[in-house]
């Protein structure tokens, strides 16, 4: 037998996600408990979609961006048809502008509840996940009531959107914010001021303002590191240019920033109270007119079958800056369709941010990102199951431990 | 973050044909307005011969500390392949970020280019991903692996090509059953 000098071990996590429910594969290189490395191995749930789009007219994209994922199902579509509009020259009517926050809002408002409650989930609260979600679930009904679906909003036209709110729509829109109000305030309350929620969040899975910038982290992964980066901000698309708000760092709130995951914790809940009052503003200032620049769908794909150019769409999706590049040749389908979800770009983030800490702060650091391999891949399947494995369970216990212990 | 001395669309481009004389082709300014404000965004394009790319991409950092590295698209054009990488400058401000998208085109033949992820580190999964998906040989990347398709995907295959070397005989029309 042969032997070695080596004082480290090997933990691979994954394919199956240790903190969300999407695979993605993590080797750790394990000193006693602490990372001193870590690769990471994409490609699990990639289905070829930018392929499958250069065979579509970019109607039909619309619906198959709209499945690239389940929590953004609105920024995908919507960044594609933004890169279509750019391309083509369309005017989006200026009631279609403010339309489209509204949607974006909600979205960003059910994405954010939903990671908070996966983000307590991880380190052991399910009561603060049931609180969230019961949250959450009050935005899935308003979304369902304003779209008439919950999660494959078939809202997003290019040049606008497909159904207006009309004025018996806005009660039901104030009621549900109202609630939101009333709920992100005891949020904050439960999750920023809980003693072990501190002691398992601060100083824990930081992330530098200079590595940040240098691996081009976007979202609130870079603005809890202090970084003044909101693509509705820096490069206003749809109203947001009309709308009144600023970049929430987490200075705003403690007057520091250690782009740590409580940091994260803070841009999100205060991006929740963001979202509500710019719909607010929109409800206030939304002119009357046009919701679409082209009602007529057939007409509408005749035009584009005639374009010949090249367009980005890009919007800050709830994790960050999305990215679309369409290029058109006169034909019915794009010649050439890149997607480029928010993750992508805050996979190696993750690096600096697991080093040196601990295996069971893995789960919490993990989803700190919020991460979302679906968005992130697009073709097929690794089988890579020769080696032990942690699973999600054992890493999940690993990381309730770790909070029971600092709670005695 | 606040920059210094921020240049406007035009004085960018400027100060690139300045800087690179006989290498940069059809540059153009696009303008897009949003909203009953019409908040101007603007979209910058150049191409550039793959000569300089490497000095192009280090010319950014005269306008931004940090250019903001979004992703690169590319596609296969036949003869040649073309990749843009899309940048943005000047974050931090309202209303004052552009986009800069760097097209440079690739011979079939020998489809090279060199990484920026010195300049850049997180550039690295974009750059992987151009090498898998198109077949490009990125130079001196500093992880030479696979990050999406998986590795029963033989090699040789790109799945973004649109020539012999493309996905054709791996893909299986499920109505079609199975062979």
């Amino acid at each position: 037998m042969s032997t070695t000098g080596k004082t480290t071990y090997e933990i691979p996590i994954g394919p199956i996600h240790p903190a969300l429910k999407e695979p993605v594969m993590f080797e750790f290189e394990i000193d006693g408990e602490r990372i001193v490395d870590v690769n990471i191995r994409l490609g699990h749930v990639h289905r070829g979609i930018e392929w499958a789009g250069t065979r579509r007219n970019p109607i039909q994209i619309l619906y198959l961006a709209e499945r690239i994922c389940g929590i953004c199902s609105y920024c995908h579509p919507m960044s594609f048809a933004l890169a279509v509009e750019h391309t083509a020259s369309i005017q989006v009517p200026e009631r279609a502008d403010y339309l489209r926050v509204i949607h974006a809002e909600l979205e960003r408002i059910c994405s954010h509840t939903l990671w908070a409650g996966v983000a307590a989930h991880e380190i052991g609260f399910d009561t603060v996940l049931y609180v969230t979600w019961q949250v959450r679930e009050k935005g899935m009904d308003l979304i369902e009531y304003l779209t008439g679906n919950r999660i494959t909003k078939g809202i997003t036209m290019i040049g606008g959107v497909r159904r207006d709110i009309t004025e018996e729509m806005i009660p039901k829109i104030k009621e549900t914010l109202q609630y939101f109000k009333a709920n992100v305030e005891k949020l904050r309350h439960i999750i920023l001021d809980d003693k072990t929620f501190k002691l398992r969040c601060q100083n824990c899975g930081v992330l530098t303002k200079n590595d940040a910038l240098r691996l081009c982290s976007v979202g609130p992964t870079a603005r809890a590191s202090g970084i003044r980066k909101d693509v509705r901000l820096d490069q206003p698309y749809f109203a947001y240019g009309d709308l009144d708000f600023d970049y929430i760092t987490p200075d705003v709130l403690t007057g520091e920033v250690h782009g740590d995951v409580y940091d994260r914790i803070i841009v999100r809940l205060l991006e929740i109270s963001q979202s509500i009052d710019l719909i607010e503003q929109c409800l206030d200032r939304m002119p009357q007119g046009a919701i679409v620049a082209e009602p007529k769908i057939a007409k509408l794909l005749e035009n584009l079958k005639k374009v010949t150019g090249e367009g980005i769409g890009r919007m800050e999706a709830p994790r960050g800056e999305v990215f679309h590049y369409v290029k058109l040749t006169g034909n019915d389908a794009p010649y050439f369709w890149k997607v480029r979800a928010p993750t992508y770009n805050n996979i190696l983030p993750w690096i600096p941010m697991l080093l040196g800490q601990q295996i069971a702060d893995i789960p919490i650091v993990a989803s700190s990102t919020d991460p979302c391999m679906s968005c992130t891949n697009r073709v097929t399947i690794i089988q890579d199951t020769s080696r032990h494995q942690l699973d999600k369970e054992q890493l999940h216990q690993l990381s309730i431990e770790k909070t029971r212990r600092l709670q005695t | 973050m606040t920059q210094p001395n921020q240049l406007t669309p035009e004085q960018i481009i400027q100060s690139f044909q300045d800087a690179f004389p006989a290498n940069i082709t059809d540059t153009r300014i696009e303008k897009r307005t949003n909203g009953v404000m019409k908040t101007e965004a603007n979209f910058l394009w150049m191409t550039l011969d793959k000569s300089i790319f490497k000095e192009a991409v280090k010319h950014l950092f005269t306008f931004d500390a940090f250019p903001h590295f979004a992703v690169s698209s590319g596609y296969d054009l036949g003869d040649t392949i073309e990749l843009i990488y899309h940048f943005s400058l000047y974050h931090g401000e309202r209303a004052r970020e552009l986009s800069l998208n760097m097209k440079v085109a690739l011979p079939k033949a020998n489809p090279s280019i060199e990484t920026i992820t010195d300049l850049i580190p997180g550039a690295l999964i974009s750059e992987q991903e151009k090498q898998e998906m198109l077949g490009v040989k990125i130079l001196g990347i500093p992880k030479d692996t696979r990050v999406f398709i998986a590795d029963d995907i033989p090699s040789g295959v790109y799945p973004w090509r649109r020539d012999e070397t493309g996905p054709a005989k791996l893909i299986r029309n499920l109505h079609e059953g199975d062979p």
